[in-house]
């Protein structure tokens, strides 16, 4: 296996893109990725998209994609896993050049997700949990979320305020960043307060739906170093799963795919969690970020929500999460969040990321749940 | 027959439960997903049945506050429909054990 880096990277900002369609969102990340490598030709590409074929009858991305930003003839097709499809298709990349097989690629993902509204957005989006089993019961991603934290409520006798800081957190940092769709600050002793989605899940909690996409170019570590001044190494690369429907798992209350793909993680990069000076985790709910703690190794179980009670996930904290406002305040482009994630650690250990830079950063980790975590795909980056 | 295929019918055996359980979570949806939205707001719970497993259904006839553990048991009701000419979906639900009179 050869060493694999990521020497470009563009993304376009988050938001409800109404004037644009998928394939000039995918564009228009793929032509700033591509400028900031210096190339104008890769090899393949590979796609991060989840809700293309329910929100935007589209499926087909690569062939599409590949011709409207000019580079029909490569390789090109969509990795989907929910909304871990973005980090699924960084990981293909990486093994493809890995493997040996392909020289230079592009990731890209993308979503459209605001094209609907209503009934049809949330029917559009519940085509990733189990169609037979919780859909057909009129469940859907946020009332499943909601149960799990009830739960999780109900068995550590926590009440809803201890999950405040990370949405704090999240918008904290998205304030600072131009390319976050939430961007207004969440003040202390008002997130127990705001208005119901399923409850106990409110708006202050769950990551809205939003459009985007964010692209990177990834090559051998030893090309890298002769295309750019400071490729970012890919360390580690690794994917795991979990059951799909949530009523099928022994231990409702814990990540078990977040645990292996971290775990295997750790130990291709040969770090320590105590290692890593910044984590872009999956926080499309709080109950999502409290388990992740748990799950990877920063916090024993039942416990995860005592990291945001402090400084800690603060970008002069510890372990720094959702730099640039995570799916919460920077909002969640489902297929195109995990690309995201990478996009905005690359600028973290380049030294690039401005106002919302944190300091002496070397090692970063990013961790991409499809659903639930019923996929968990985590790569950890060196400068 | 292949190992391949033992392993699946060891995994995958027929099992009628019960029916009755106990509640293991619960929310109110705001935000239905369309064929459902006549019924919005309805409850959704996460039920123990009584050999184990959890099932995700829909709580029916809630008339009053729901609590973690209250004792369920299974009924046939409408779950969604397609339409006005559509088809219509039934399933199961899950109410709260009725005292006997």
């Amino acid at each position: 296996m050869r060493d694999v880096a990521i020497i470009g990277v563009g993304r376009t900002p988050v938001g409800e893109h109404w004037g644009s369609s998928l394939r000039m969102l995918a564009a228009d990340a793929i032509n700033e990725a591509l400028k900031n490598a210096g190339l104008t030709q890769v090899d393949a590409l590979y796609l991060g998209n989840a809700y293309g074929a329910s929100v935007s009858s589209q499926t087909h991305l690569g062939a599409l994609v590949a011709d409207y930003a000019g580079l029909s003839g490569i390789e090109a097709y969509t990795c989907e896993a929910a909304e871990a499809s973005g980090a699924a298709a960084l990981r293909t990349a990486y093994m493809a050049v890995a493997s040996g097989s392909v020289e230079t690629a592009l990731v890209v993902g993308v979503e459209k997700s605001t094209d609907t509204v209503g009934g049809a957005r949330v029917m559009a989006r519940n085509v990733s949990i189990d169609a037979d089993f919780e859909a057909a019961q009129g469940a859907t991603i946020t009332a499943l979320a909601a149960m799990l934290m009830r739960r999780y409520m109900h068995e550590y006798h926590v009440g809803l305020d201890v999950f405040e800081g990370f949405s704090i957190n999240a918008h904290a940092n998205g304030g600072r960043s131009e390319y976050a769709m939430f961007r207004n600050t969440i003040k202390p002793g008002r997130f127990a307060g705001a208005p119901l989605v399923s409850d106990p899940v409110n708006l202050f909690d769950s990551a809205p739906d939003a459009d985007g996409a964010a692209a990177l170019v990834i090559t051998t570590a030893e090309r890298a170093g002769d295309l750019v001044p400071q490729p970012i190494r890919i360390a580690a690369s690794s994917a795991a799963t979990d059951t799909l429907a949530l009523h099928d798992r022994s231990d409702l209350l814990y990540l078990k795919g977040a645990n292996l793909s971290a775990y295997k993680a750790y130990q291709q990069a040969a770090i320590q969690p105590s290692d890593i000076d910044l984590f872009e985790l999956h926080d499309a709910f709080t109950i999502l970020s409290t388990l992740t703690l748990e799950a990877t190794g920063f916090a024993e179980r039942g416990e995860g929500w005592k990291l945001a009670q402090s400084n800690a996930i603060g970008l002069a904290g510890d372990l720094p999460i959702s730099t640039f406002g995570g799916l919460k305040s920077r909002g969640n482009p489902a297929g195109a969040a995990g690309v995201y994630q990478a996009v905005e650690a690359c600028l973290q250990l380049r030294g690039e990321a401005g106002a919302n830079q944190v300091a002496n950063a070397r090692i970063a980790m990013i961790q991409n749940l499809g659903g639930l975590g019923s996929t968990a795909i985590t790569h950890v980056l060196k400068a | 027959m292949s190992d391949l295929n033992k392993q699946a019918e060891l995994l995958h055996e027929r099992f009628t439960f019960a029916g009755t359980g106990e509640v293991f979570s619960f929310t109110t949806l705001q935000e239905p997903p369309e064929g459902f939205e006549e019924q919005a707001p309805y409850v959704l719970a996460l039920v123990k049945l009584d050999e184990g497993p959890l099932v995700t259904a829909q709580l029916t006839d809630v008339d009053g506050p729901i609590e973690i553990g209250d004792r369920v048991e299974m009924v046939t009701r409408k779950l969604s429909t397609e339409g006005g000419k559509g088809m219509i979906v039934y399933g199961y639900k899950f109410r709260k054990v009725l005292s006997r009179a």
